[in-house]
């Protein structure tokens, strides 16, 4: 069970019952549950669909898409069964928000999954959990079962002659089944491999049926959203930024954790005053901005809103909100090696390019850390990575891709530092004492 | 979809909007390589070779998954393209061996070809390559695991193509392999699709391997001798010490009626050819014993005892029995020499299916007939009897692709659950021997479904079998040796009450329909023709007046002793059909064939043949498709049927010009290169003709010589050879244009009963057949794959 944080700045929206026992049905009535779901009946499909467009909520996975427009996608009419998927095969390194979520307000997932499921006229939604997250299977199995108890779940939820069932299923450890067609795959009993797009899942996702599916930190807004109203929700964050998100700060800083803020929240504060600085007097060196696979930004890059425009504009990712510092006692190249480490073993071999390019990847950075590099394995890791990037399947080549193109790029310089056999300048301090959630 | 224009590298082109890219880039000669896009199969956008660039899409895109919309503007062979490819082939060369100067592939690799183009030649990395050992998976088939690019190929064409689903991935990532269904082996149909359709060496065939590389052989495109669906199989051929030795058989350039596919008999069972048991030299019997003789010696003693037995007991003392392996020239050349030189109609052969009854039903219906290729287009087909993935793998393939591809019904009627039931729209399980009550419950009389039904088959499952075919506007009819006789009546019938229906009797051998079309029959001449006089004339000779026997007849006249001299050309009626050998031992019997079969051992002398690969002629497959066989191999010591009758009718004193009309003005010799001839043989023709005193004309050796005469004289062989000679099918229409002329003997019908793995006479003679056989006996019972 992870320990809660707090800070002043935080706006708790989607954390305002963490660590209040919400996972206990009764308690989460008392703090206003199933209210929303209600709401959301006597507001009916396309009421649903236009408080969602104007919280201008986006999708906190990591892509960034709104979510009101993706449920509008779904067509009215279907011959095969619509289903609504919560995605909860949350893998990216320095990500830890909806295990939080999971843990302590499974209700809110549940009744996200159930708004959802009545804008698009589903009848079935499934909560897909990542298979490392076995305690958090637990949790929500009785959360649902308590939803039926209560009749909240099954027919005719609130007198509404809707039926609507919610199942959970759980992933078999692999990052991959985190990209949605992939999830789609492993539940249907298939090998997690992402489906060739277009078709897209809100016209042939699940089973062949009109699929939407959403991040658990997205579904655990949309209840707040609509109780609150879609206007109130935006006004939390920016402009086309509506709300706020959790930030997972973690890596050298004194008070890691996850955090609500709201959407455009300063990099710099967020690193100097919420997480409490760079503890021992280190110095910053950079910042991992939202979850391993997106560019990484250097210390003198950090004077930058954290919303999704931004973060474009500044050439990387908001992401998914995992934010991971590093001060100046970490070796870049051990660092790439460490994400790329991740990334071939995550691989899921479909396409050549991701393949054999981070097997490759992570053989050449791993003898060049260990001091057997040449000067021309500088240009060719970039090579090899700029040779995946854009040209996999699945982002997933992207992923492993960005983050090496860009450390490569903004700290050559200690590259060049372990040619000619010399030992890591940095000693031995690895990147698995800096960033535990790695070290699997 | 409406049509939409595009532009393709400057190139404008039309094509149905939602095309594939891929595809239509094809349509203008652009070729967009890729490793893992197959048509036909699902799309895969795995090897990410076919990026291209599309105006408007800042990434590069996948050629095999973009449908084509108006106005795209598509870019394929630019800097980046070409950069981008580079870099994939580089990536997958990075874990694959560069063992090309021992690899299978080497030389037919498509990743060798993209190398060429692309130049991917610089070694951009220092670690050692990932090794995984080689597997032997069954006789036939061996997976390299290194040299495996994953283009999942394989996996598609066994499960989507074969529905076998025998194939898949293990592990994830870079350690993804691909891996057969029983942990280390496979249990399969043993097709061998895998292993044509993989574009490296990963995939390598257990009969090939390891024996020559691909440019020191010679490739001939000719016709399967094995079962009657007439698939093209591309024999790899080289010298050897006894003339051209075949050392490789499979679908190299996929041109014939079979596209994509082929089986294993097609692929592996040529290897009878060179089996060790082969007869190389006549033999003729002397005081009891088989004793090897010269040519000249053994033709004279056959030509010497037939020609004593016509004098002196008459033509009807003479017996003949043809092939459903040899060639149209040869089937028709022997059935005139029976007629013409021995006087007799005692002809017969082994019948899979009764063409005469369905011949006499159809005549002079245009159209009522399919061929092999329609089975794949037609919006519907009906089965009844056979067990076509055993019994007609090309069919099944056909009947599978066409339902899966096109989403065609299929209605199925079976005493036996068949593996095809997977594809039905309606699976009707009827009870043992219940096809004639299923012909008369089609008609329309329903209590017919009491001696119909089967347990576990509702009678609503009839109901609705009968109900869906009445409504389908086009449908193709196929039916085994089941159905024969007055059903066939029946169910042709049927098919006439029809809005459209087109019938395909199946039966089993090479040229089982080609024995029939051109008459190997006691009691009909060639183009089912009952009555005499037209090839009286034709031939401008008296035929004999007696009517024939058939096979059992004959056996019973040998046995009586009034059978007194019997020819047996390419058969082994012995084997198939239950009487007591020993009476074939009283007549005088001559057998011509390539192994001391049961029947040749008893022989008074046995004449060595070439076997369908090494020589020339026709065939015409089950549907009535008429295919060319080309000469790939070639055996010192045995001469085609086809030069042996001739031989034996010239020493008879027969005048061989009007057994084979050759010599016809403006028709020259070609000196056998239209046979594929090989290693001298049109000098020793040649040679021949000059002996005797002829031109070296288009010589009475030749099958061509003859085919002009069946052309002219079969009703439905008037086909345009332009055609036929360019490598392509040409339909043939016996069934519907002859004179349906009908065939007593009906009970004679009966199929061989051949499997995947068995082959008639020629099975027993193949290794590759026998090994796929004797591994699978000691496979765990059940285990096998359906």
């Amino acid at each position: 069970m992870a320990e809660l944080v707090s800070h002043p700045d935080e706006k708790k929206v989607v954390s305002a019952r963490f660590g209040k026992g919400a996972a206990n049905i009764d308690r989460y009535l008392e703090l206003d549950g199933y209210k929303a779901v209600q709401k959301a009946i006597a507001l009916g499909p396309d009421g649903i669909v236009n408080e969602m467009k104007t919280s201008s909520l986006r999708g906190r996975g990591g892509a960034g898409f709104p979510t009101g427009m993706k449920w509008s996608f779904v067509p009215k009419e279907s011959a095969k069964p619509k289903y609504v998927l919560c995605n909860g095969d949350e893998s990216e390194p320095g990500t830890c928000k909806d295990r939080l979520i999971l843990e302590h307000d499974p209700h809110a997932v549940i009744e996200g999954v159930m708004i959802a499921a009545l804008s698009i006229g589903a009848k079935t939604g499934f909560i897909y959990i990542r298979g490392e997250y076995r305690y958090l299977v637990n949790i929500m199995r009785k959360a649902i079962a308590d939803a039926y108890a209560k009749g909240f779940l099954g027919k005719n939820i609130f007198g509404s002659g809707v039926d609507l069932d919610v199942h959970w299923h759980t992933g078999a450890g692999a990052y991959e089944v985190g990209e949605e067609s992939a999830l789609m795959e492993s539940l249907e009993g298939k090998r997690g491999i992402p489906r060739i797009r277009p078709p897209f899942p809100a016209v042939v996702g699940l089973w062949g049926g009109p699929t939407v599916i959403n991040n658990v930190e997205t579904l655990a807004s949309v209840p707040h959203v609509i109780f609150g109203g879609g206007q109130w929700y935006a006004d939390l964050g920016t402009p086309k930024n509506g709300g706020t998100r959790l930030f997972c700060l973690s890596g050298h800083v004194s008070k890691p954790g996850v955090y609500e803020l709201p959407l455009g929240y300063p990099l710099r504060k967020m690193i100097y005053e919420v997480a409490g600085g760079i503890p021992n007097g280190q110095k910053l060196k950079a910042v991992v901005p939202g979850g391993s696979s997106t560019p990484m930004l250097k210390a003198d890059e950090i004077d930058l809103p954290m919303d999704f425009d931004s973060c474009a504009k500044a050439g990387t990712f908001l992401g998914s909100g995992g934010v991971v510092v590093l001060d100046d006692t970490t070796c870049m190249v051990k660092f790439a090696q460490r994400v790329i480490k991740f990334y071939q073993h995550e691989s899921c071999g479909w396409c050549i390019p991701c393949r054999e390019g981070t097997d490759w990847l992570k053989k050449t950075l791993t003898r060049f850390h260990a001091g057997g590099g040449l000067k021309k394995d500088i240009d060719n890791i970039q090579y090899l990575a700029e040779n995946m990037l854009g040209r996999t399947f699945c982002p997933l080549g992207d992923a492993a891709a960005m983050p090496i193109i860009s450390i490569v790029k903004k700290w050559r310089n200690e590259f060049e530092d372990h040619l000619e056999g010399r030992p890591c300048p940095y000693g031995e301090k690895t990147a698995e004492q800096l960033l535990p959630v790695l070290s699997r | 979809m409406p049509d939409v224009t595009i532009t393709v590298d400057g190139k404008k082109l039309t094509a149905p909007g939602g095309t594939l890219l891929i595809e239509a880039c094809k349509r203008v000669g652009i070729e967009v390589p890729a490793f893992c896009y197959y048509p036909g199969l699902s799309l895969q956008a795995a090897c990410r070779m076919c990026l291209v660039e599309i105006e408007k899409m800042p990434k590069l895109q996948t050629a095999c998954t973009v449908p084509i919309t108006d106005g795209m503007v598509v870019t394929t062979e630019s800097e980046k393209v070409k950069q981008a490819r580079k870099s994939m082939l580089e990536l997958v060369l990075g874990n694959h061996p560069l063992d090309c100067p021992v690899c299978d592939a080497g030389g037919e690799c498509e990743l060798q070809d993209m190398t060429f183009k692309y130049g991917a030649a610089d070694s951009r990395y220092m670690e050692g390559k990932l090794h995984k050992d080689e597997q032997q998976w069954s006789p036939v088939v061996f997976f390299d695991r290194p040299r495996c690019i994953l283009c999942y190929r394989c996996v598609r064409v066994c499960g989507e193509g074969m529905d076998v689903w025998a194939l898949g991935v293990q592990g994830r990532g870079v350690s993804s392999v691909i891996a057969p269904n029983q942990e280390d082996h496979l249990e399969c149909e043993e097709c061998g699709m895998c292993i044509d359709i993989c574009p490296v060496g990963a995939l390598t065939s257990g009969a090939y391997r390891y024996k020559t590389r691909p440019w020191e052989m010679k490739h001939v495109g000719t016709i399967c001798t094995h079962c009657g669906d007439g698939c093209k199989t591309t024999l790899g051929v080289r010298r050897h010490d006894t003339g051209m030795q075949i050392v490789r058989g499979d679908n190299r350039d996929k041109s014939g009626i079979n596209g994509d596919f082929l089986c294993i008999k097609g692929r592996y069972a040529f290897d009878f050819t060179d089996h060790r048991a082969r007869i190389t030299q006549p033999l003729v019997r002397k005081d009891g014993h088989l004793r090897p003789a010269s040519w000249e010696e053994a033709l004279e003693v056959v030509a010497h005892e037939f020609r004593d037995v016509r004098e002196s007991k008459g033509g009807a003392a003479i017996g003949v029995i043809g092939s459903t392996r040899t060639t149209n020239e040869e089937n028709y050349l022997l059935q005139k020499f029976a007629r013409l030189v021995l006087q007799t109609n005692n002809i017969d052969h082994h019948r899979t299916a009764d063409f005469p009854a369905l011949a006499a039903a159809l005549k002079g219906k245009d159209g009522a007939t399919a061929g092999m290729r329609d089975v794949f287009s037609a919006p519907a087909m009906l089965l009844i009897g056979n067990d076509p993935t055993d019994q007609h793998p090309l069919l099944a393939w056909q009947i599978r692709s066409n339902v899966r591809l096109h989403k065609a019904r299929l209605y199925l009627a079976n005493t036996q659950p068949i593996k095809l039931r997977r594809q039905a729209a309606v699976f009707a399980h009827i009870a043992d021997g219940g096809y004639a009550a299923l012909l008369k419950f089609l008609a329309g009389d329903d209590s017919a479904t009491a001696t119909l039904l089967r347990d576990g088959t509702p009678r609503e499952t009839l109901i609705a079998l009968r109900d869906k075919i009445k409504a389908e506007p086009d449908l193709i009819i196929m039916f085994g040796a089941e159905i024969k006789g007055a059903d066939v009546q029946a169910l042709a019938a049927f098919a006439a009450s029809l809005p459209k229906a087109r019938l395909i009797a199946l039966a089993d051998y090479a040229n089982s329909r080609g024995a029939s079309d051109m008459g190997l029959y006691p009691d009909l001449l060639p183009g089912y023709t009952a009555s005499a006089d037209h090839f009286a004339r034709e031939w401008d000779a008296q035929l004999p007046a007696q009517p024939g026997m058939s096979l059992a007849q004959m056996t019973k006249a040998a046995a009586d002793g009034r059978l007194k001299a019997m020819y047996v050309v390419g058969s082994n009626p012995v084997a198939r059909f239950d009487f007591d050998p020993f009476v074939l031992t009283k007549p005088f019997l001559v057998v011509q064939d390539m192994f001391l079969t049961n029947t040749a051992a008893i022989a008074d002398v046995v004449l060595p043949v070439a076997c369908a690969y090494e020589k020339s002629g026709t065939f015409t497959n089950s549907a009535g498709d008429l295919q060319q066989v080309q000469k790939a191999g070639d055996l010192a010591g045995v001469k085609p049927d086809f030069e042996i009758i001739v031989r034996i009718a010239e020493r008879m004193g027969f005048d061989v010009r009007k057994l084979v009309p050759f010599g016809r003005e403006g028709v020259r010799a070609d000196m056998g290169q239209s046979r594929g001839a090989q290693s001298g043989e049109a000098d020793r023709h040649y040679v021949w003709l000059k002996a005797q005193n002829l031109e070296p004309k288009m010589s009475p050796l030749d099958p061509q010589a003859l085919f002009d005469e069946i052309q002219r004289v079969v009703p439905g062989y008037q086909i345009s050879r332009a055609a036929l000679f360019s490598g392509t099918e040409v339909r043939t229409h016996a069934l519907t244009a002859g004179n349906g002329g009908t065939s007593a003997g009906t009970d004679l019908i009966r199929s061989s009963n051949d499997t995947l793995f068995t082959s008639g006479t020629l099975g027993r003679y193949s290794h590759a057949l026998n090994s796929v056989m004797e591994n699978r006996r000691r496979a765990p019972a059940g285990a096998a794959a359906d």
